[in-house]
């Protein structure tokens, strides 16, 4: 496949991290950096970057996979909505399985009865509207900068048509807010719990923004960003990007994926999300609690597509499986082996928490790629 | 199939879901929990796709399976050779000639007479090329609704020929794996034909009967072809967990041994699956002793439907029962079980 | 939150303002997929797609300078300075 295979070369990988080694050796311990993104997670996981590279480099899973840090209220909201009669909910495959409070998740509710769907893009939500009047249709829309504008330009389009039967249950977070949040986190600033020496900044979130956001945070907490395609190449010369940044006592934002991202990101795109959505004052992701202007709703001119108010959904305080430590693994602040749950209660068949569910978790990536090199197995074999 | 470690059914509360019915763990524990519990044998014991039965003296093979594919016509195929060859395969798995089957129509009604036409003529053009005969069957009718079109259930009955012995507990460390073909051609297949996922591809089903692959390999192979198994439902990687844990053994295969058509590959990346999970129809895997591996392979490769055959890996000491994977990267990683039904992600 | 994939433009098939489309294939796999945030994207362009939208058109140029530093890396290992094209946005 063009424009990706050329970045999957395994001999030049490892030719590159062999790079990485011979310059990772400025400072006294490790170089920490804290990629951003869930196809960064599931990448470094797939293709074992973490192998390759150097022990004095060390790349630690932040809070970007939108999944993970959706809160469980907001699930169990879903689920509601789906058990409504004569409702549809539209989601993507990623959230199908992930546990609301009641241990359910939306597959579990569709196989109790619940009108649940899933769908590829947000275009195939509308098109069900359209095909089914008689029912309301919900979008279960989620994701970050990348996934919101198609819900921006559904929400157009279902005003154009003059829709009644459609509405988006929106849960579009954004990127900046998350990194300020782990940044200015007391485990970052005062108990010195998580020491970050750079961020690996998301590939395609920033071709969305632009790398032009990302310099407020190389400048005011000094740590450098380089925005990093996905494939394995394009992490591993980022990686060595930051590794020369640190060396050189620099803090810039620098773009790795220049074939994809451009300092302005994408105009139209980011016009449809201003015509269409507001921040929120404050909204409450799994993990880091509640941050504010970290999350979108629609405008009051576009308030009937609005589920929240067609529905007059009210969170519910959703509970988190006790023992469960998605918060603290989403913040970089324990790894997946420091929670007693992984392995033993928590599995990708019977997920506890959101990282186990989705494939870009933390949790999920250390299962598949990690386990068996951890010593003794919590896993009982069968 | 032995049921895997976590939380036993809720019995009471729970229900089936999608999961049951993906190929991985949650099926298993399914099977384990509810059917074996109840039926309780040795045969079921084993955990093969067929039993070995020995009616005075005569060594037959039995397989049942259930068909509900939908759609019911993909490119390369549709539900009906789809049914008799995957009983075909089922048979063959255990080194035995299939001779008869049965099937079981169950039709929705509404169906449409002019498919249920194609399909019982592609289902006798499959049984004949094949040299099988479907000998008996059953027909009922139920309400719109109730059966997506149609659904078969298969029987299926084959002779195991003097001095062939496959059978799941055979495989030994040591033993190499061998994988007949590309991955993942008839799952995307299917896909394609969704209408929901709506998308265009040159792929075709692999859906074939695997019994004159097997006969080449057992003439050359004999009592050194310690197993087999197609793997259909959760793909390669739940395949080889079952033997897995069923042998009570490790395995460590390569990626880079592992054919992927083109288009199949990128079918994957733009609906976020892996291969390794993908459905096939018309692929076997076998563990050979290591002496008879090159020869085994060798007569794979000379049959038209194992030409890209080879040998992905061997099988070793393990008591946690990992399947692990060399990457292409020169990484490793774990081939778990599916969790689930595979869905299309997007992030 | 990334899963994006390269394709090639094959045809476009709609011209609406709202909801323009082309046809694009993605390695052998061809799918409809919404321009509304490529308006400019040709047949023959390359794009990367998520959720059934295409977020940017990829530029070649790019792309051959940031094969060529890699090559370059790798190639020049423990050597001196390594010639390193200016990647800062």
């Amino acid at each position: 496949m063009r424009h990706a295979t050329e970045y999957r070369d395994g001999g030049l990988a490892r030719r590159l991290a062999a790079r990485i080694s011979a310059e990772a050796t400025g400072q006294s311990a490790t170089y920490r950096f804290m990629e951003f993104c869930g196809g960064h997670t599931h990448a470094i996981s797939r293709y074992g970057l973490e192998d390759l590279l150097p022990s004095s480099v060390r790349l630690i899973h932040g809070p970007g996979c939108p999944v993970c840090v959706l809160p469980v209220a907001r699930i169990d909201s879903a689920i509601r909505l789906a058990e409504r009669p004569g409702l549809t909910l539209c989601t993507y495959g990623d959230l199908m399985r992930v546990p609301g409070s009641r241990g359910i998740s939306l597959l579990r509710a569709k196989a109790a009865g619940a009108d649940v769907r899933m769908i590829y893009s947000a275009l195939d939500a509308i098109a069900l509207a359209r095909a089914e009047p008689h029912r309301q249709v919900v979008l279960f829309a989620i994701g970050f900068e990348t996934t919101t504008p198609p819900t921006a330009r559904v929400v157009r389009l279902a005003a154009q048509m003059g829709l009644e039967n459609f509405t988006v249950f929106c849960n579009h977070v954004l990127t900046p807010a998350a990194i300020q949040n782990i940044l200015e986190s007391p485990d970052l600033r005062e108990f010195g719990r998580v020491r970050l020496d750079g961020f690996i900044g998301p590939a395609h979130v920033s071709t969305v923004i632009g790398s032009e956001p990302y310099a407020f945070f190389a400048e005011e907490f000094a740590k450098p960003v380089v925005i990093a395609g996905f494939e394995p190449l394009d992490v591993l010369q980022a990686v060595l990007m930051l590794v020369r940044q640190v060396n050189e006592g620099r803090h810039q934002v620098e773009n790795q994926y220049g074939r994809a991202v451009r300092l302005e990101g994408n105009e139209v795109a980011k016009r449809d999300v201003a015509e269409v959505f507001e921040l929120r004052k404050s909204f409450e992701w799994r993990g880091l609690g509640q941050v504010p202007y970290s999350a979108l709703r629609l405008k009051e001119r576009y308030g009937e597509f609005d589920a929240e108010r067609r529905f007059a959904l009210r969170d519910v305080v959703g509970r988190d499986v006790p023992g469960c430590q998605c918060g603290a693994v989403l913040r970089g602040v324990k790894t997946p082996l420091d929670c007693r749950l992984f392995g033993t209660v928590c599995t990708p068949e019977t997920p506890m928490g959101s990282c186990m569910v989705s494939p870009e978790g933390a949790c999920s990536a250390y299962w598949t790629y990690k386990r068996f090199r951890t010593g003794p197995i919590r896993e009982s074999a069968a | 199939m032995k049921p895997g470690t976590f939380p036993p059914l809720d019995l009471h509360h729970g229900r089936v879901d999608l999961s049951h019915g993906a190929g991985g763990r949650a099926m298993g524990q399914l099977i384990g929990q509810v059917f074996h519990r109840a039926l309780d044998n040795a045969w079921l014991r084993r955990g093969n796709d067929q039993a070995a039965l020995d009616i005075d003296g005569a060594r037959l093979v039995m397989t049942t399976d259930g068909y509900v594919i939908s759609p019911l016509f993909f490119p390369g195929g549709d539900i009906g050779s789809l049914a008799v060859h995957g009983t075909i395969n089922d048979i063959a798995m255990a080194g035995a000639e299939p001779r008869y089957l049965s099937a079981s129509f169950i039709l929705e009604e509404g169906f449409p007479l002019a498919d249920l036409e194609r399909i019982a003529r592609s289902m006798g053009d499959a049984a004949r090329a094949a040299h099988t005969v479907v000998v008996t069957g059953d027909t009922k009718v139920v309400e719109r609704g109730k059966a997506d079109g149609v659904f078969i259930c298969t029987t299926g009955i084959g002779v195991v020929p003097a001095g062939i012995e496959v059978s799941v507990e055979r495989v030994s460390p040591g033993d190499r794996i061998l994988l007949s073909g590309s991955l993942g051609d008839h799952g995307i297949a299917v896909m394609s034909r969704r209408h929901d996922l709506q998308f265009e591809a040159q792929i075709t089903s692999d859906s074939a009967p695997l019994h004159e692959l097997v006969r080449a390999m057992t003439a050359v192979g004999g009592a050194d072809l310690h197993a087999m198994r197609d793997p259909t439902r959760g793909g390669l990687a739940a395949t080889l967990n079952e033997i897995a844990v069923q042998a009570g053994v490790g395995m460590h295969i390569r990626e880079a041994q592992i054919a992927v058509k083109p288009a199949v590959a990128a079918a994957c990346e733009l609906l976020g699956l892996d291969p390794l999970y993908v459905a096939n129809e018309g692929k076997l895997v076998a563990f050979v002793a290591p002496s008879a591996a090159a020869a085994v392979l060798a007569a794979m490769q000379a049959h038209p439907l194992g030409r890209d055959a080879a040998i992905i890996g061997e099988v070793v000491a393990d008591s946690r029962r990992f399947v692990q994977m060399t990457t292409e990267f020169g990484g490793e990683r774990m081939v778990d079980w599916l969790a689930g039904e595979q869905l299309p992600r997007i992030c | 939150m990334c899963l994006a994939v390269p394709g090639k433009i094959i045809e476009i098939c709609s011209h609406d303002p709202l909801l323009p489309a082309a046809r694009v294939d993605f390695g052998g796999v061809v799918k409809q997929i919404s321009l509304a945030y490529t308006p400019q994207a040709q047949p023959g362009d390359y794009v990367l797609a998520h959720v059934g939208f295409a977020l940017t058109v990829i530029d070649e140029r790019e792309a051959a300078r940031t094969l060529e530093a890699l090559r370059e890396v790798a190639a020049n290992l423990g050597g001196a300075a390594d010639a390193e094209p200016a990647l800062l946005r």
